[in-house]
């Protein structure tokens, strides 16, 4: 559950004040699948990272799952996003020397959770998206499609609240970025809320609610046009 | 996060890292090195010259004549033999007689001329006991030591040292021959062994004549000193202040001799001896430090390459504390084997030396290698806290952009 109310988001560029975000109210409910479109420039990545927590606003309220965490210090912050938020970035961000489980371990290993459990669920999630035979790779012997994998496997482990996309299969072939649209819209199902920053039309017009973004607002709000 | 795992994901940074790592290790092995082995060397010089003092016997005493003052006649003018009134044999004869002294030997010393046959050789005539070679524990060749006289006793006897043995007397039964020193005859009893320098005089071109024997060739009285070994050495303090009272009673109540013990001499080579070796260990100490202005240098590149990296970390949900002991542990760890490697290093280039020059040894001392250590891990970890708190300050939008 998540609600914004009048979330501005504003960068000092020399002498100037950009408005990256101009007062965003938005509610998001449980489980929903949202994509964010617009042109480059609009605001949309920025209103992903405070989405994402990654990023502060400048003024407004954020709410998540009932409590207020506009305001919460940095290393708050860090726990919630372990335990709420799932991230799926355009360029994986895996790291290369470690293997596939050992990324996916990676949330786990900051939580401290023992070795024994986070072999254990890492395998689970990484069979669940199908990387059964690749536990023991590393992201340079793998596709870029199951790095994608892998880096959902490693968003999912913890169970958040929301998985957030920044265009997902803006690396990958059409296959293989088809088989990633598939894998994320299939853990929506199952009641993670998905949020999907894109470019590409055909994967924005997938999801149940279309925001567009220009200038730094929310331009239309829309369910999906029943096809 | 827990701490084996903060250590396992470190040294997996490290690993896959290897020249960097094995660059920084490097750094910091030379360093720890360089204080081992420098150390060794200051401890090995300081050992050798404290042994060769105390072969002379740790419970000596040496008796001079004339009191060391700071008027311009002190020590010094002592040593090289000028001085207020002379001890005598009586004087000897008086302190031998207490029985907390188990050995005396006068030293005389003079310029005298050896010859044997024809040839003939400018020589340094001592004039001593047979307690003297206890107390030096000076080593023979061939035959024996003057003997057991008492002081004032003269005898034809001599002991010569091995270059006169060699180069004057001319045969190849050297004991038993007649060597002329002066115009006195005297039979040689034994030859020293060669290498001896006591003091300023070196034994191989000496003769050592019964001290009598001496005195009556310089037509002197007078003793140059006299070396007293006690029973033992909590005697050393009690025997000092007899001597200074016999003699003082014997000189009409004036305190005109000095009394220094081994130890003296000793403290002072210690000291002397200490403060090299302590100059050594500082100067290669530097060279650790510059080893953590390394770590400093190799970690800040190695934050801004990963910068991708501590952005996914923080946007999986790394607190600032997480990072910042991810990138620490990283400095501890390089510091710590690099550590262990320079020890491994310096011990192996003392033996080295050791094997290389025998009669020195060049163990560092314990506190030296300890010091070592510590100024690495600290610098590692002090070195290592600025790149690692640059690394958890980075702002995750910015980071994950990288």
């Amino acid at each position: 559950m998540i609600k914004l109310r009048g979330i501005c988001r504003d960068y000092e560029v020399g002498d100037e004040t950009v408005h990256a975000l101009d007062h965003i109210e938005l509610d998001i409910a449980a489980g929903e699948y949202i994509s964010i479109m617009g042109p480059s420039g609009s605001g949309k990545s920025t209103l992903l990272n405070i989405l994402g927590l990654l990023d502060k606003p400048t003024a407004g309220i954020y709410e998540l799952d009932g409590s207020d965490v506009s305001d919460l210090p940095d290393d708050h912050l860090a726990q919630v996003r372990r335990q709420k938020i799932g991230f799926i970035f355009q360029s994986f961000h895996l790291v290369s020397r470690l293997t596939a489980h050992e990324n996916v371990e990676l949330p786990m290993l900051l939580m401290g959770t023992n070795k024994k459990e986070r072999r254990q669920r890492a395998e689970e999630v990484l069979d669940s998206v199908g990387l059964r035979s690749r536990l023991d790779h590393r992201p340079d012997q793998l596709s870029g499609g199951e790095r994608q994998r892998v880096a959902i496997a490693r968003a999912i482990v913890m169970r958040p609240s929301f998985l957030l996309a920044d265009e997902p299969t803006g690396n990958l072939d059409s296959k293989s970025g088809g088989e990633i649209i598939s894998i994320v819209e299939d853990l929506n199902s199952q009641g993670i809320g998905l949020v999907v920053v894109t470019h590409d039309p055909d994967l924005g017009d997938r999801a149940r609610r279309h925001l567009r973004m220009v200038d730094g607002r929310i331009h239309s709000d829309n369910p999906r046009k029943s096809a | 996060m827990k701490v084996l795992d903060t250590a396992l994901f470190a040294s997996q940074a490290l690993r896959r890292a290897p020249m960097r790592t094995s660059m920084m290790l490097l750094a910091i092995a030379i360093g720890v090195a360089a204080v081992v082995t420098l150390t060794g060397v200051g401890e090995a010089a300081r050992r050798f010259v404290s042994a060769e003092f105390a072969s002379l016997g740790t419970n000596s005493l040496i008796v001079l004549p004339g009191k060391a003052d700071t008027s311009g006649s002190g020590l010094t003018g002592m040593l090289i033999g000028e001085t207020a009134r002379d001890l005598t044999l009586d004087d000897v004869i008086a302190i031998a007689r207490n029985p907390r002294i188990t050995r005396v030997a006068p030293v005389v010393v003079g310029a005298g001329n050896a010859s044997w046959r024809s040839r003939s050789r400018e020589v340094t005539v001592i004039g001593t006991s047979a307690d003297m070679r206890e107390i030096q524990r000076w080593e023979l060749q061939a035959g024996r030591f003057l003997p057991q006289l008492d002081l004032d006793v003269a005898s034809p006897v001599c002991v010569v040292g091995s270059i006169i043995a060699e180069e004057v007397i001319n045969s190849n039964r050297v004991v038993g021959e007649w060597l002329r020193i002066g115009d006195v005859r005297c039979r040689v009893l034994g030859v020293m062994a060669q290498g001896g320098i006591s003091g300023a005089f070196n034994l191989d071109e000496s003769v050592f004549l019964p001290v009598a024997n001496a005195q009556q060739l310089f037509n002197s009285p007078g003793v140059f000193r006299i070396i007293v070994e006690t029973r033992e050495r909590a005697d050393m303090d009690p025997i000092r202040r007899y001597i200074v009272d016999t003699v003082r009673e014997r000189h009409q109540g004036v305190e005109d001799i000095t009394v220094i013990t081994q130890d003296a001499v000793l403290s002072t080579f210690d000291s002397i001896f200490g403060v090299i070796t302590m100059a050594l260990a500082g100067i290669a100490a530097i060279s650790l430090l510059v080893a953590g202005v390394l770590i400093m240098n190799v970690m800040l590149v190695a934050v801004s390459q990963r910068t991708s990296e501590i952005g996914l970390l923080k946007a999986i949900g790394a607190t600032h504390n997480q990072i910042v002991a991810i990138f620490l542990t990283e400095a501890a760890w390089l510091a710590a084997l690099g550590a262990a490697c320079g020890l491994g290093v310096g011990y192996t280039v003392s033996y080295g030396l050791g094997v290389a020059y025998p009669i020195l040894d060049f163990r560092a001392p314990v506190w030296a290698s300890a010091a070592a250590v510590a100024i690495a891990l600290i610098s590692g970890v002090v070195f290592g806290l600025a790149p690692a708190r640059r690394a958890a300050k980075l702002d995750p939008v910015f980071a994950l952009t990288r």
